[in-house]
């Protein structure tokens, strides 16, 4: 725990260094003409904090605004929203207030105080707290940083015939010039700019400004904070990154052990909740029967749910379970397996619609013939698109095609637009179950930065395997190229004529051609990336982490 | 349960008959207008459709039959996804030509499926070889033909081609289609009907003058969907016949649905299906929701059990307490007796419901033309506002009433009229008296305009009187009486007779308009559980999704998950406090800190007994967990990985959600 807290107070001192040291600093270069520069820093960071309390004063009125506004967006529906569902829209929708990065540690160290208080007193020992404090002040220090001059700049671009002549003035300052410069812009501006250099008469713009501040900010306070969460380029997160961590990663398969390991909790009550919608089905056979189509929404995987009504329902019927969260899913599959395994319809069709058509017809021939469809994850990558969704629609809407499907992205309803919601048939169920997403997330482009890269890794292998000796060596050249260079952020690649020349020596290839070609079917299997670098020389990547490519070059010595 | 299909076919029927008589206009004008084709001038007949596009497949499907028994065989209904270029559009053009070719005369279907089989080059040239073809034909079996349908077609039909949702084609597409086939025009004729659901503007805007210039244009207005609704409640639910009925809180969501949402009278006919469909399933004295008779015999092969839940209707419970001590040990016990009173009260709630549907027509009659509306325009809100309570105590029912009372005698008299239209239509026996009762008023009114004329006579003589010369003192005298006369004349015998007749409305609303669950066994027969309608048709999963997340006491009934305000307990699970968690920041989430964060929380939970080289090196089943909650929020749509700094990943949603 040392180590953390002493990464803490350095930091801690940054943090109340920068504004006067490096002001100083730039003082002993520039002179007098920044003196004037400085001290419309310290006034614009009064007004920083002035305007702090300002935003928070003001949140919470905006807040009641913003909710007025959608209840009365809403008043149509209100009266028929009435006692069911308790959540207003405002809560759900309202727009997001300024967060400071620090709030997330401090609600995370509030939620862990609450039982902390009851089981030890002490708890200011207590490590989460120390591990908070480091995290927070780093926080601060770079939002000081980065706001600052833009508070500055904004405040110098206000509409303000004096102000404007201030901002080419301190625009100036800023460029760094030289003082005759300096000297030419003050003489051109009228007298009361002239005296700039004294700071007692430098002060009072800024004042002005402040008070003029104070009034516009209240009016434009929403648009600001939406373009400053959005436009601008600097975001206030501290700069920690998982690699700092020393925590290794991890792979699929110890994830999974770890998490069979964690018991789950609450098991009872998602039990409970089951049991709830598993006394349903037999309305759903109904409802689908009366050519409605179900779709099922909520938090959890509804997974579980799905395969229960599949074996308990439809267990003498024909059926087909579609997993949309498979990535490699498509229409195109869905409808084959319907063809092929239900109407068992052997050849292929020139397109999607062709097929869809085929079947729509089968299934009008024969009235008999009914299939239960049960899909789960209809939202995903690869059945979102518009197309997808249009055939899977018409699909559904055959009357004895039953589909039963399950959503889970919030946006997921927008998928539809009226046509397809139409032929669609909704009935929604909500079906909340808690459950965690095992398989659905399963997938390793599903997770973010954890992943292992053994899929990476194992096709790396693979290719290379069925490659020439000396296409492998290319290979490694490569890549031990860019772990060399793993340290340096702004590797651009490496560029074709050096790599030429090292395979050259080392008597891989003979020609520039046969390096090309050998590039080429690497590219091909996408084992490298080719970019133009500035100058109009290209320059050659491998898509790969670090730590998986340090496992193939050491897989490879193994094997040679 | 096989009332249910009755219904629900009696349902569609009621509405392709509805669109077939409001699409025989336009055929008859398409009939017309076909004839003086000009050259070069491809007819086109635009249709205008509003935004209910869920409407239209059943309304072109309509069309086309309408116009394939009346105008020409030839017609092809084409949809903008399936036409992405001028060959896809000539494709499909000839396939359904060629198919409903085959259709009309089955005996040539071998050449036909031949020639679809070996089409190669899908173009305009074939299309006209086999239009030509095809007439040739019917001319040269014209005389074995004449016995059948085509002997209404003319000698060359026209080529119907129907694009039906026009906005969503391709310009392109569009301007070759057209310029191609005005080339063609003299050897073809071709007839286009666009469906528009937007303004006829859009024809124009999507086509450049020289295209356009070579259709000669006709504009159609559908009907509204409102209209349309309209028919629909009233044949549906403003009928005796019927014997299914909605109640309040659920018609007020099938039209607000319809209004706010889609004006797509398609999806009021699926919330009316639903709720028949969840009515008949939830209730199960819903077996004697049917035509009387049925109902009547029904009642008697009820099982003991059923006869129970009849006595556990709380409307029926209602019923016997009012009645007399030994009626109610009897209604109670025996089964038989209670199935006798089943019958009569049944009786009872449908004479109820015809006598409440003339009434309430009768009463629109009186309300639609009253100024501002204070019960509503149309027979909808009216009927809502019956079913809500009752309609004689609402402070819009009172203005509505002193309206009335100041109407002119004309409109006056023709309402009454118009009443007397409705009762003498309505099948209620009940109604004889009222209808004598009305007509009476009618001729009052008749004796009242002949008094009218003599009571003028009288006036002028007053006036006269008056300009006999007499003194002051006189003349004061005649216009104090003159002015008290007027007072008194303030109840002339019509406004006499206009109040009798508003109170007499008044009466029969107050007889005949009571609420309908005030009746005893309306639970047979209306559907009260709004909220089931609401769930299913108009759902908001997010507010679901939110509510899981941020109070999972909503669904996980467990003590420890119980927190009050926005706060959330932190023991709740692990994807919940990613999520608190994640609403703290900004447009991007550093990992390391929502991974320390969230381990923060975790470990308090669990207790301070980690040491501290634990709590450094954040536990592995911490980590496992923290990355199955991050990646199921990815999953739900909150974050996504992002490039711009290593280690982040963005926010994806942009406020409290």
């Amino acid at each position: 725990m040392s180590q953390p807290e002493g990464k803490g107070s350095g930091a801690l001192q940054v943090k109340f260094v920068p504004d006067e040291e490096v002001l100083k600093h730039i003082a002993d270069d520039a002179g007098i003409k920044v003196r004037k520069d400085k001290t419309q820093l310290t006034v614009s960071l009064k007004t920083f904090v002035k305007k702090l309390e300002n935003i928070s004063d003001d949140e919470d009125q905006e807040i009641l605004e913003e909710k007025n506004y959608v209840a009365a967006l809403g008043i149509c529906a209100q009266d028929s929203m009435g006692n069911g569902s308790s959540v207003s829209g405002g809560e759900v929708y309202s727009f997001q207030t300024p967060k400071r990065s620090s709030k997330m540690a401090e609600l995370a160290s509030e939620l862990a105080q609450t039982p902390g208080q009851s089981v030890a007193p002490n708890h200011s020992e207590c490590p989460e707290k120390t591990a908070k404090t480091p995290q927070s002040s780093s926080n601060k220090k770079k939002e000081f940083v980065s706001t600052t001059p833009y508070r500055l700049r904004k405040r110098l671009a206000a509409p303000d015939p004096y102000l404007e002549s201030e901002s080419e003035y301190s625009a100036s300052c800023s460029e760094e010039e030289d003082e005759e410069d300096q000297k030419e812009v003050s003489t051109v501006l009228s007298g009361r700019k002239t005296p700039a250099k004294t700071t007692a008469a430098s002060t009072p713009p800024p004042r002005n400004t402040l008070a003029k501040k104070n009034k516009e900010s209240k009016m434009s306070n929403l648009v600001e904070e939406y373009f400053e969460a959005h436009s601008s380029s600097k975001v206030l997160t501290s700069d920690r990154t998982l690699q700092k961590l020393r925590k290794r990663r991890l792979t699929q398969q110890t994830l999974c052990d770890l998490l069979k390991k964690a018991p789950l909790a609450y098991a009872a009550e998602i039990k409970e909740l089951n049991q709830q919608h598993e006394s349903l089905f037999s309305k759903w056979m109904q409802q689908l029967h009366w050519g409605f189509n179900i779709l099922l929404y909520g938090l959890g995987s509804k997974r579980d749910l799905l395969e229960k009504f599949r074996t308990s329902v439809l267990q003498d019927s024909v059926h087909l379970v579609v997993n949309g969260y498979f990535p490699s899913i498509t229409v195109r599959s869905i409808l084959n397996s319907i063809t092929e395994e239900v109407l068992e319809h052997i050849g292929t069709f020139r397109s999607p619609l062709d097929q869809l058509e085929f079947i729509i017809k089968r299934f009008k021939e024969d009235s008999s013939l009914e299939l239960y469809v049960l899909i789960h994850n209809l939202d995903s990558q690869m059945l979102r698109g518009e197309r997808s969704q249009q055939i899977l629609a018409q699909l559904s809407s055959l009357p004895s095609i039953y589909l039963i499907a399950s959503i889970d992205h919030i946006n997921a309803p927008l998928m539809w637009d009226q046509a397809k919601l139409s032929l669609y048939n909704w009935l929604w169920y909500e079906t909340t179950t808690f459950s965690p997403y095992v398989e659905e997330t399963s997938y390793e482009n599903s997770l973010l930065v954890q992943q292992s890269g053994s899929l990476a890794l194992s096709s790396l292998t693979h290719v290379l395997r069925s490659l020439t000796l000396n296409a492998r060596g290319i290979f490694r050249l490569l890549a031990q190229y860019q772990l060399e260079n793993k340290d340096n952020p702004s590797y651009p690649g490496l560029s074709f004529q050096d790599f030429y020349q090292q395979c050259r020596e080392a008597f891989l290839v003979n020609s520039d051609l046969t390096l090309r070609a050998q590039l080429t079917e690497f590219r091909d299997h996408k084992l490298i990336r080719t970019k133009r670098g500035s100058d109009g020389v290209e320059y050659l990547l491998i898509p790969v982490d670090d730590s998986t490519l340090t496992d193939f070059l050491e897989k490879e010595d193994e094997d040679v | 349960q096989q009332i249910q299909e009755d219904l629900n076919k009696q349902l569609f029927d009621n509405l392709v008959s509805f669109l077939r008589r409001s699409h025989s206009e336009f055929q008859e004008k398409t009939t017309e207008w076909t004839c003086r084709m000009k050259s070069r001038e491809i007819p086109t007949a635009a249709l205008v459709l509003g935004v209910n596009v869920t409407d239209h497949d059943l309304t072109f499907r309509s069309l086309s039959e309408v116009l394939q028994n009346n105008i020409s065989p030839y017609i092809a209904l084409l949809e903008a996804k399936d036409c992405t270029g001028v060959k896809h559009l000539m494709q499909k053009l000839l396939g359904q030509l060629m198919n409903c070719y085959i259709d009309v005369d089955s005996l040539e279907d071998e050449d036909c499926v031949q020639v679809s089989q070996n089409r190669i080059r899908c173009s305009m040239t074939s299309l006209i070889n086999w239009y030509e073809s095809v007439t040739k034909k019917t001319d040269s079996e014209t005389p074995r033909k004449k016995r059948t349908s085509s002997s209404k077609h003319w000698q060359s039909p026209p080529v119907v081609v129907i694009f039906k949702d026009m906005e969503s084609f391709t310009t392109k597409v569009l301007q070759d289609f057209i310029v191609i086939s005005s080339q063609h025009i003299h050897e073809l004729p071709l007839v286009l009907i666009f469906g528009i659901a937007t303004s006829p503007m859009i024809i124009h805007s999507l086509l450049p003058h020289s295209v356009s210039s070579l259709l000669c244009i006709e504009l159609f207005q559908s009907l509204s969907s409102k209209e349309h609704l309209l028919t629909i409640i009233d044949k549906l639910l403003l009928t005796a016949q019927f014997p299914f009925k909605l109640g309040e809180k659920v018609l007020q969501i099938l039209i607000n649905i319809f209004l706010y949402h889609d004006f797509s009278v398609q999806n009021f006919i699926k919330g009316f299906q639903l709720c028949i469909v969840e009515h008949f399933y939830s209730q199960p004295l819903s077996v004697l929701c049917c035509q009387l008779e049925d109902a009547k015999k029904r009642v008697n092969s009820l099982s003991h059990n059923q006869c129970e839940n009849i006595r556990r209707l709380p409307s029926f419970r209602r019923y016997v307490e009012s009645q007399v001590s030994e009626k109610q040990v009897a209604l109670l016990t025996t089964d038989s007796y209670l199935k006798e009173v089943i019958q009569k009260l049944l009786e009872d709630l449908h004479v109820y419901h015809e006598n409440y549907v003339s009434v309430l027509r009768c009463l629109h009659v009186f309300t639609s033309s009253l100024p501002k509306y204070p019960l509503g325009k149309q027979i909808r809100e009216l009927h809502c506002a019956c079913l809500e309570n009752q309609v004689w105590e609402t402070e819009e029912y009172e203005s509505s009433l002193q309206l009335a009372r100041m109407l002119n005698k004309s409109d006056l008299v023709t309402m009454l009229q118009q009443c007397v239209e409705i009762f003498v239509s309505s099948s209620g026996k009940e109604f004889d008296k009222t209808v004598e009762k009305l007509k009476e008023f009618l001729t009052q009114f008749q004796k009242l305009e002949a008094e009218a004329f003599q009571e003028q006579d009288v006036s002028v003589s007053s006036q006269k009187e008056l300009q006999k010369k007499t003194d002051l003192y006189h003349l004061q005298k005649t216009l104090l009486e003159l002015k008290e006369s007027r007072r008194s004349k303030k109840l002339t015998k019509f406004e006499m007779l206009r109040f009798e007749v508003v109170d007499y409305i008044d009466s029969l609303v107050r007889n005949y308009l009571v609420p309908a669950d005030h009746k005893t066994l309306h639970e047979i027969a209306y559907f009260n559980t709004a909220s089931v309608l609401r769930e299913h048709l108009n759902a908001a999963p997010r507010t679901a999704l939110h509510t899981a997340l941020n109070n999972p006491y909503c669904y996980l009934k467990n003590q420890a998950l119980k927190s009050d305000g926005g706060s959330i307990s932190n023991k709740a699970p692990d994807i919940c406090i990613v999520y608190k968690l994640h609403l703290e920041c900004g447009r991007l989430i550093n990992l390391v800190d929502w991974l320390e964060a969230f381990s923060t929380v975790v470990t308090a939970v669990e207790g301070p007994n980690a040491d501290a080289a634990s709590s450094d090196q954040v536990d592995d089943i911490i980590h496992a967990r923290f990355i199955r909650a991050v990646s199921e929020l990815e999953l739900l749509g909150f974050i996504k990985p992002s490039k711009q700094k290593t280690d982040h990943v963005a926010r994806l949603t942009w406020g409290g959600c």
